[in-house]
């Protein structure tokens, strides 16, 4: 299915979790907070989360600010 | 023009340095100094110039995850997370709704992280891209819906003191009005409207923290917003971007204390004409007048 992670299309297998889907991209074990369809999901619930088509994903982290 | 500065007697002498903790909400500070993390050439320079101001607060802004910069290196692998508290913003968002959201997004990274600022925000609405000035209107929207989400907000604007009654009013921990633009280097432009802000927010309510926040450009505009009253100063670029960002940080430090124990000790009234330091009685020259 075709879903949207930080703003660029991406297809992902049907069913795929947060948790999955932080590790498929190799940011399991770092911080990083997702949001989907501009609601946050708690860390807690990533693996219970499962994505559907359309999804506007964001995953973040922190940078260097002001 | 005189701009009135009074100086709270007996408050804040208790260490060495006379000046007291800066208390925000359950954290007591030891210094007044928040710095930020951003514009450094690398994160070995961020690293010592943390080190040397003996800040205890930085600030680091949510984005998009690009992982690593091109050093394979993540801002986290430079911050102790022991030592330091994490204070997010919410920089780049023009839009209440979307301060909110970010706001959610820092506090859930710092959750993860363990680290104390969990629950903090500093919150910038802006409303123009050219001068990052604050939008009132998302600013207070934004302030009120994160208190009533728990957030212990520590909130940017401007230097209306009108502005920043209401930003207190809705409950924000502490209100940083700016001294000039962000990132600008005009040091305090309206020091008269610093002082409006600190008297109105201080009103009846003595120890409520005011922050100057913003357009720092050397460690004199740090001194200056601390005499002037404020409980402490945020600033960023004027570090991260001075030709020697270590040596500059330490500036700011002494700076900030100076500025604190000047305030403090208080200062003498500004008069039109000299007063002369030694007597004229005694003196064996021609004194015009006498």
């Amino acid at each position: 299915m075709r879903i949207k992670i930080n703003d660029k299309e991406q297809t992902i297998p049907e069913e795929t979790t947060v948790a999955q889907l932080i590790i498929q991209l190799g940011l399991s074990g770092k911080a990083c907070a997702a949001e989907v369809n501009t609601k946050l999901i708690p860390k807690a619930k990533h693996e219970s989360h499962t994505l559907s088509e359309g999804d506007r994903v964001e995953l973040v982290t922190l940078v260097g600010g002001g | 023009m005189t701009i009135e500065i009074k100086p709270r007697a007996g408050h804040g002498v208790s260490g060495g340095d006379g000046v007291g903790d800066l208390v925000l909400g359950q954290r007591k500070l030891t210094s007044r100094l928040i710095l930020g993390t951003g514009k450094y050439a690398d994160f070995a320079k961020m690293q010592q110039a943390l080190d040397v101001c003996q800040t205890e607060v930085v600030t680091v802004a949510v984005r998009r995850e690009r992982l690593y910069n091109e050093q394979g290196q993540s801002l986290l692998d430079f911050i102790d997370l022991d030592r330091y508290t994490i204070l997010p913003n919410t920089a780049g968002c023009f839009e209440a709704s979307d301060a909110v959201r970010v706001a959610r997004l820092g506090r859930e990274l710092l959750e993860q992280l363990g680290n104390a600022g969990a629950g903090w925000v500093k919150l910038e609405v802006l409303g123009d891209r050219k001068t990052l000035l604050p939008d009132p209107v998302g600013t207070l929207e934004a302030c009120r819906e994160l208190v009533a989400d728990g957030f212990e907000v520590m909130c940017y604007t401007s230097d209306d003191p009108i502005m920043a009654g209401r930003i207190k009013d809705v409950g924000a921990l502490c209100v940083m009005p700016a001294g000039s633009p962000i990132g600008s280097g005009q040091g305090v432009l309206n020091a008269n409207n610093i002082v409006l802000c600190l008297e109105r927010l201080k009103d009846g309510d003595p120890d409520y923290p005011v922050i100057v926040d913003a357009g720092v450009g050397a460690a004199s505009d740090v001194a200056v917003a601390m005499e002037l009253g404020a409980d402490g100063v945020l600033l960023n670029t004027a570090v991260a971007h001075a030709n020697d960002p270590v040596l500059m940080a330490m500036a700011m430090r002494n700076a900030c204390l100076a500025g604190r124990q000047s305030y403090l000790a208080g200062r003498i009234a500004k008069k039109r004409y000299a007063t002369a330091s030694s007597p004229f009685e005694g003196a064996i020259s021609y004194i015009p007048g006498e």
